[in-house]
């Protein structure tokens, strides 16, 4: 932060100000917070949005939009229970694969970033407004996911010995060093997602084109693919999540992830982000999914009313909104 | 003649800069007031004084001799004073009438809109401007002309007296300027009071009668326009000051870089041409300047050859290859680069680093470059800060923190880094204080001695006849003349720029 001024400083850190003050607030108020059970089961909670939201950051960086995640998600859980339930089925073949879990969670996952790369292509080849197209792909993957079994759920995803594909739940419920796979999940993501954004190329020109579209084209920097790419792996991230819930649910139903697309832009948008593009960071965006869970975990824990927590969530996030256009106020005055 | 208007000793002062120094400006009632001057003479700044955008340092305006304040575009207009810009200002998606009268709708007693009393009055206005424009039309439907007409009824509706136009003539036809023509006389001979802006000598001798003109912020003189010619103004306007010259040697010159060969560019939707058989070569070694007036094609040229406009007819070749309609990366890596026009809008991210800026171009095929390499990057700008003179105290802070030259320089550092063999610069000196004018001369000679191909866009007579080995003038989409050497003159620049 060198000859940065403290004013400054401090509004580069606000998020994670707010971040420490929260939790200090719930650390002395409510007993229970600070036991080690209930802080693996609130970053738990968080890994899941902040998942998603490493993806939509990416989706936002370069000044779009990504509405479809929450859609993927259920139908990317849908996929892999319907692969572990009843297998592949290949009806002119008469055939059915049965695939090993390992497979199945790749299968899952592709299908993510599949659908994240056919938003990338409507939006750079066809100019559809983000908005419109990821606002459409909402709409058709939720209705692939209720298209799977029927609008029904694939209950007990346990697998068969005899067909090779047990194994599925550990991904949701197995530990590491006694934290669950879930977290380390999003503690990798997080850190490749970092060094995407600030080592690489790719990074660097999803900046520039939030920036300012006209100039990157003009510097050579290929808009229409890193801006394709972006939604990739924010479908990518999708799928990820899809596979997570279903393994921890053990089932797989089709209106998982319904609005989880809203709490990934908040996230995003607490972290600092701009939805103008350009400015922004993987960094805020975790501590953004952070403040985000703890909130809701700590208002759960004093006994808040459900009701008012969504009241005092709402406000936080336009707060933060608030706050960050004063601080552009005054990066200008401090140039 | 009666004076209707005067401005006795503006002065304006921004930081650092001195937009108008102790100008005078006398306007007469009912004639055509033609104001002249380089680009960055103060013309600009002199008519955001006069329409309330601006205000002045110091010094006093009188209407018909009594002080006139103009604190606000309110004032100006209550005191029957208003303006049309170049770029006009305008809603394509909403009718003639609904134009005319926006923000000033005329209502019924429900307080709904009067559309009948409207569209009347809006025929009256045509019928005064004696043009045949349908009220009800869409103003997208509207030929560019016709939408200026909308524009000078909308004027004249808010009963303005004393009209301004700032280069009305730019984006014209020339049927079209006729006709704008008999609109302005039209308008003197019912009393408004007009004062035109504009680079076209030619058109000013037409239309004008009393010219005043600019440079250098100051003010030069006034006289009656059927005293003088063209010469005459030619020589007020640019005067004796000149840029150090910084041509390159003959013997530098070298090999065939660039040519281009039987260019067309339509304009969208019309029948005329952007680009109308455009030929020429550039060579190593070579400063190449395209002159020529706003409109005449110089950035659509450029952006042809650049991969920016593909809707053209015609061939380009680079060192005699044959470029094929590929992307912009692809025209980068086979070394040209273009230095846009418009700095904030198509040379920088505003929001990122000078570093990144900097880099920002750099095309490299492996895959290890996936990856940034800090070292490298950081030893690659300290040489590009170091090699172009950019002042910066930490090449980590926003570009925007830097002045206009220095951010000039920046733009021009990333083109460098593409290592190009042709380098195109679009009026590269424009909203640059002299100092870092002079140095971005100077650095384009370095480079064409290094043997690269420079081309260089500008409209400013002094900075072409400084810098370039050869000009071709430009002029209505059409190469007018090739001047080499000794032809090289202010007069022959303005003549051939006329078309």
């Amino acid at each position: 932060m060198k000859g940065m001024t403290i004013r400054a400083a401090l509004f580069k850190l606000r998020a994670f100000i707010a971040l420490i003050f929260i939790f200090s607030f719930f650390a002395f108020t409510a007993d229970a917070f600070l036991s080690s059970t209930n802080l693996i089961i609130l970053t738990k909670h968080v890994a899941i949005n902040a998942i998603l939201a490493i993806g939509m950051t990416f989706v936002i960086l370069t000044a779009g939009i990504d509405l479809s995640v929450g859609s993927i998600v259920g139908l990317c859980g849908m996929i892999s229970g319907l692969l572990i339930d009843k297998g592949l089925v290949l009806e002119f073949f008469n055939m059915v694969i049965y695939f090993e879990v390992w497979v199945i969670v790749i299968i899952s996952v592709a299908i993510g970033f599949i659908f994240g790369c056919i938003n990338g292509v409507i939006i750079t080849r066809f100019s559809v407004a983000p908005f419109i197209a990821t606002l459409g792909m909402l709409y058709v993957a939720r209705g692939f996911a209720l298209l799977i079994n029927d609008g029904a759920t694939f209950p007990n995803l346990i697998g068969k010995e005899e067909l090779n594909n047990t194994g599925f739940p550990v991904i949701g419920s197995g530990t590491f060093l006694s934290l669950p796979y879930t977290i380390w999940v999003m503690f990798v993501l997080a850190i490749v997602a970092v060094f995407l954004t600030t080592k690489t190329k790719f990074g660097r020109h999803m900046y520039a084109i939030g920036g300012n579209t006209k100039a990157a084209n003009l510097s050579g920097v290929n808009v229409n693919g890193v801006t394709l790419l972006t939604y990739g792996l924010s479908g990518f991230c999708a799928g990820v999540v899809g596979v997570i819930v279903t393994s921890q649910l053990i089932s797989s139903h089709p209106a998982t992830g319904t609005t989880w697309e809203l709490n990934a832009i908040a996230a995003v948008v607490l972290g600092g982000t701009s939805l103008m593009g350009g400015r922004g960071s993987v960094g805020g965006t975790i501590i953004g999914a952070f403040v985000i869970g703890v909130l809701s975990n700590g208002m759960i824990l004093e006994g808040v009313s459900s009701f008012w927590q969504r009241v005092i969530m709402g406000t936080i996030i336009v707060l933060a909104v608030m706050i960050d256009q004063l601080q552009t106020k005054f990066i200008e005055k401090d140039n | 003649m009666k004076k209707i208007l005067e401005a006795k000793n503006i002065n304006k002062t921004y930081p650092g800069v001195t937009a108008l120094d102790n100008v005078n400006f006398n306007i007469y009632e009912a004639k055509v007031n033609v104001l002249v001057g380089e680009n960055g003479a103060g013309k600009s700044t002199l008519m955001k004084i006069l329409s309330g955008v601006e205000k002045q340092t110091s010094g006093e305006l009188f209407l018909n001799d009594k002080i006139l304040k103009i604190n606000s575009t309110k004032d100006a207009e209550q005191n029957s004073i208003g303006i049309i810009h170049q770029e006009l200002n305008f809603f394509p998606n909403l009718s003639v009438h609904e134009n005319i009268f926006i923000a000033h709708e005329i209502l019924n007693a429900q307080k709904t809109i009067n559309t009948k009393k409207q569209i009347n009055l809006t025929k009256e206005l045509m019928l005064r401007l004696k043009q045949d424009i349908n009220p009800e039309s869409l103003l997208e439907s509207l030929r560019i002309g016709q939408q200026q007409i909308v524009e000078i009824a909308k004027a004249l509706q808010k009963k303005t007296q004393i009209l301004i136009m700032d280069e009305p003539s730019s984006a014209l036809s020339k049927n079209e300027v006729l006709v704008l023509f008999d609109v302005i006389k039209e308008l003197t001979n019912q009393g408004v009071t007009i004062i035109y802006i504009s680079h076209k000598l030619e058109e000013i001798m037409q239309i004008g009668d009393v010219i005043t003109v600019l440079r250098d912020s100051k003010f030069i003189c006034e006289e009656k326009i059927s005293k003088i010619d063209i010469p005459w103004i030619t020589e007020q306007m640019v005067g004796k000051r000149s840029f150090e010259s910084v041509n390159v040697a003959k013997s530098n010159i070298g090999n065939k870089i660039l040519e281009a060969k039987s260019l067309y560019l339509k304009k969208s939707k019309s029948e005329e041409y952007l680009l109308d058989d455009i030929s020429f070569d550039s060579k190593s070694g070579e400063i190449l300047s395209f002159y020529g007036l706003m409109g005449s094609g110089r950035t659509e040229l450029l952006e042809i050859i650049m991969g920016l406009n593909k809707d053209f007819d015609g061939s380009i070749y680079l060192e005699n290859n044959k470029l094929k309609q590929t992307s912009i990366s692809k025209r980068i890596s086979n070394g040209i680069v273009l230095v846009p026009e418009d700095r904030q809008g198509q040379g920088l991210v505003q929001c990122l680093s000078v570093l990144s800026n900097t880099l920002l171009s750099k095309i490299s095929k492996k895959i290890s470059d996936f990856f940034l390499k800090s070292n490298q990057e950081k030893k690659a700008v300290n040489n590009a800060i170091d090699y172009l003179g950019i002042k910066v105290s930490n090449f980590d802070n926003l570009i925007t923190s830097l002045s206009g030259g220095n951010q000039q320089k920046v733009v021009i550092a990333k083109a460098l880094e593409t290592n190009p063999k042709l380098l195109m610069l679009d009026e590269p000196t424009r909203g640059v204080d002299i100092g870092a004018k002079q140095e971005i001369f100077y650095i384009m000679k370095k480079l064409a001695d290094k043997g690269l191909s420079i081309i260089f866009v500008s409209s400013e007579i002094k900075e072409v006849l400084a810098v370039a080995d050869r000009v071709l003038v430009l002029a209505k989409g059409k190469i007018t003349k090739e001047l080499i050497g000794s032809e090289l003159t202010e007069d022959s620049l303005v003549k051939y720029s006329q078309g």
